[in-house]
């Protein structure tokens, strides 16, 4: 926390001090880059602090209009699905600012089908997002080299030792699985069907069918392919799926 | 729903982080049709592709079902509201503009993820927009396993199997990272719900999931009983962080790997309304976690506002 405002303060002052001379303002200049170079030594408290710093200064303190709405309460418009996966997260990709996305993160993106007696975890964000806070689109995200969908596809052939949880949650999705390995695709055609089997299995939801039948809620698929740098989305009809947008276009070289 | 109208203290100089609100028509109709009103569609073809230049619609390149057996060789007119279009605008500029201010800017970093991952947090946290972490914490690609539920609740190991489970399993087991960081949040919807709670018989989803705080509710109710609605579910906001690190603790191995020092369990409260962060960490002493209801011992505790 110290070295965070240390940094913010320096930058004012170098920028606030037109008269400062050449020599104060080059150790100015080092000073701030030996704060923020990281130590070999990773300190998880550290990152944490210096994270929160960085959010309250460049952006709680910046832009009090937003936050003050948001403290009296959320309205946002999606109820995303995406992996618990480090390199995914819609934030970032997709830039979801505060206030913007409800947003379930589990292994593999999955929603499994509707169940009075299990996944109450699932069912009571779907009930929360589509009852209460009125969302008018459903995202769900698949991503490349997905771990959990590597698992699926995978075990039990593998004769690997089952897991005493995973397993039995990525056979949410083993309509995917057998209907990849069928037509001979591999982990990431895969990875894109069971974002549709998650969108079928949305629709098992009464409120949800309900909602996207009166065209209130769309439901979407999406798939981050981070190997390459593109994004797909397509829509999910009752009676049709879209051919998916491919951003950037593939002629478009970016 | 609140219109945020773009105001010039709104508006981010920053390029590497837009906060501009961005503002569409199409907002006010959304705000209509909620009330119950019908909005007129637009009948358009979803092949017109005059809206975005040099892009044709292209089918996965793997037939795997994502479009469905046209009953005919026309293609058929598909009833499209002036939000898809718009939104799927949004998303496209959205995706456009991560690629070219994160990812190209840090590709060797983005390659080198797309070969594993190896974060060194798990963060269970909640599904409030309001709190992602990667957001308020700064956690940035390849750093942090997610997993965001309602009211960031940690069921322990004899329910079975469950979303968050699955996660945990996953994050210790397969990546073993070495730290898990519970973040509770002010206002919170879903403590809100477990403290108004009677004892029904026929429960909706969200009760049936937030009875996995119902410790956290039972020491609130018996410790913040004198304080109003508001200040008990402050408190149990919190109690039931602390309930879900010691319910961390009944999954075999995850005890394992703190007694053994290579994994640490932390707490933390994010109140969004004073923008403070409050984080503790678990001192692990086994006699602790003898006692039923016994208070976790925390150590490094600290409070940034």
């Amino acid at each position: 926390m110290a070295s965070q405002l240390a940094i913010h303060r320096l930058n004012k002052f170098l920028s606030e001090k037109e008269d400062l001379d050449e020599v104060a303002a080059a150790k100015i200049d080092k000073l701030i880059a030996e704060l923020q170079t990281p130590g070999d030594h990773f300190d998880p408290v550290q990152t944490i602090v210096n994270g929160f710093m960085d959010f309250k200064i460049h952006k709680f303190d910046k832009y009090p209009c937003l936050f003050d709405k948001l403290a009296l309460g959320q309205s946002p418009k999606f109820l995303v699905f995406a992996c618990s996966d480090s390199r995914v997260s819609p934030s970032i990709i997709l830039n979801f600012k505060p206030g913007e996305a409800f947003m379930v993160r589990n292994i593999a993106n999955l929603v499994p089908t509707f169940s009075q007696l299990r996944y109450s975890g699932t069912g009571a964000i779907i009930e929360y997002a589509v009852t209460q806070l009125k969302v008018e689109n459903i995202l769900v995200i698949g991503h490349s080299k997905c771990g959990g969908i590597q698992r699926l596809m995978e075990h039990p052939e593998d004769g690997s030792v089952p897991f005493d949880f995973i397993d039995d949650w990525v056979k949410i999705a083993q309509d995917a699985k057998d209907k990849v390995k069928a037509e001979g695709g591999g982990h990431e055609a895969c990875a894109r069907e069971a974002v549709n089997v998650s969108l079928e299995n949305l629709l098992t939801y009464p409120y949800v069918h309900k909602e996207v039948s009166e065209r209130k809620i769309a439901l979407r698929g999406g798939y981050y392919d981070f190997v390459n740098g593109v994004f797909e989305l397509w829509e999910k009809h009752e009676s049709h799926i879209s051919p998916p947008m491919i951003i950037p276009p593939p002629q478009l070289k970016m | 729903m609140a219109i945020l109208p773009p105001t010039s203290s709104s508006l981010s100089k920053d390029s590497s982080y837009s906060f501009s609100l961005h503002i569409q028509s199409s907002t006010i109709f959304g705000s209509k049709l909620k009330s119950g009103e019908f909005q007129q569609t637009r009948f358009r073809l979803f092949s017109n592709s005059n809206s975005y230049p040099g892009l044709t619609i292209k089918a996965s390149r793997e037939s795997l079902g994502l479009t469905q057996e046209l009953k005919s060789n026309k293609l058929e007119r598909v009833v499209e509201t002036e939000d898809g279009s718009d939104l799927f605008e949004d998303m496209k500029h959205r995706f456009l503009s991560f690629k070219k201010h994160k990812y190209l800017e840090n590709l060797e970093h983005y390659q080198n993820l797309a070969k594993g991952q190896a974060p060194k947090f798990l963060v269970i946290g909640c599904a409030d927009s309001r709190v992602c972490p990667s957001t308020i914490l700064g956690f940035q690609p390849g750093e942090a396993f997610m997993v965001r539920n309602i009211a960031n609740l940690v069921p322990p190991f004899e329910s079975g199997p469950s979303e968050t489970n699955a996660a945990l399993e996953f994050s210790v087991n397969s990546l073993e990272v070495k730290n898990i960081l519970v973040v509770g949040h002010s206002c919170c919807g879903g403590i809100r719900a477990l403290m108004s709670m009677n004892d029904e018989i026929d429960k909706s989803f969200i009760q049936s999931w937030v009875v996995n705080g119902k410790d956290a509710r039972l020491w609130t109710k018996a410790a913040a009983s004198k304080l109003s609605f508001d200040q008990q579910c402050k408190h149990c906001e919190k109690e039931s962080v602390n309930r879900s690190l010691l319910n961390l603790l009944t999954y075999p191995w995850i005890e394992e790997k703190v007694k053994k020092g290579i994994l640490s369990v932390h707490g933390g409260y994010y109140d969004f309304v004073d923008c403070t962060f409050e984080k503790w960490t678990l001192d692990y002493k086994e006699d602790n976690l003898k006692e039923k209801n016994g208070r976790i011992s925390v150590k490094s505790h600290i409070l940034w506002s």
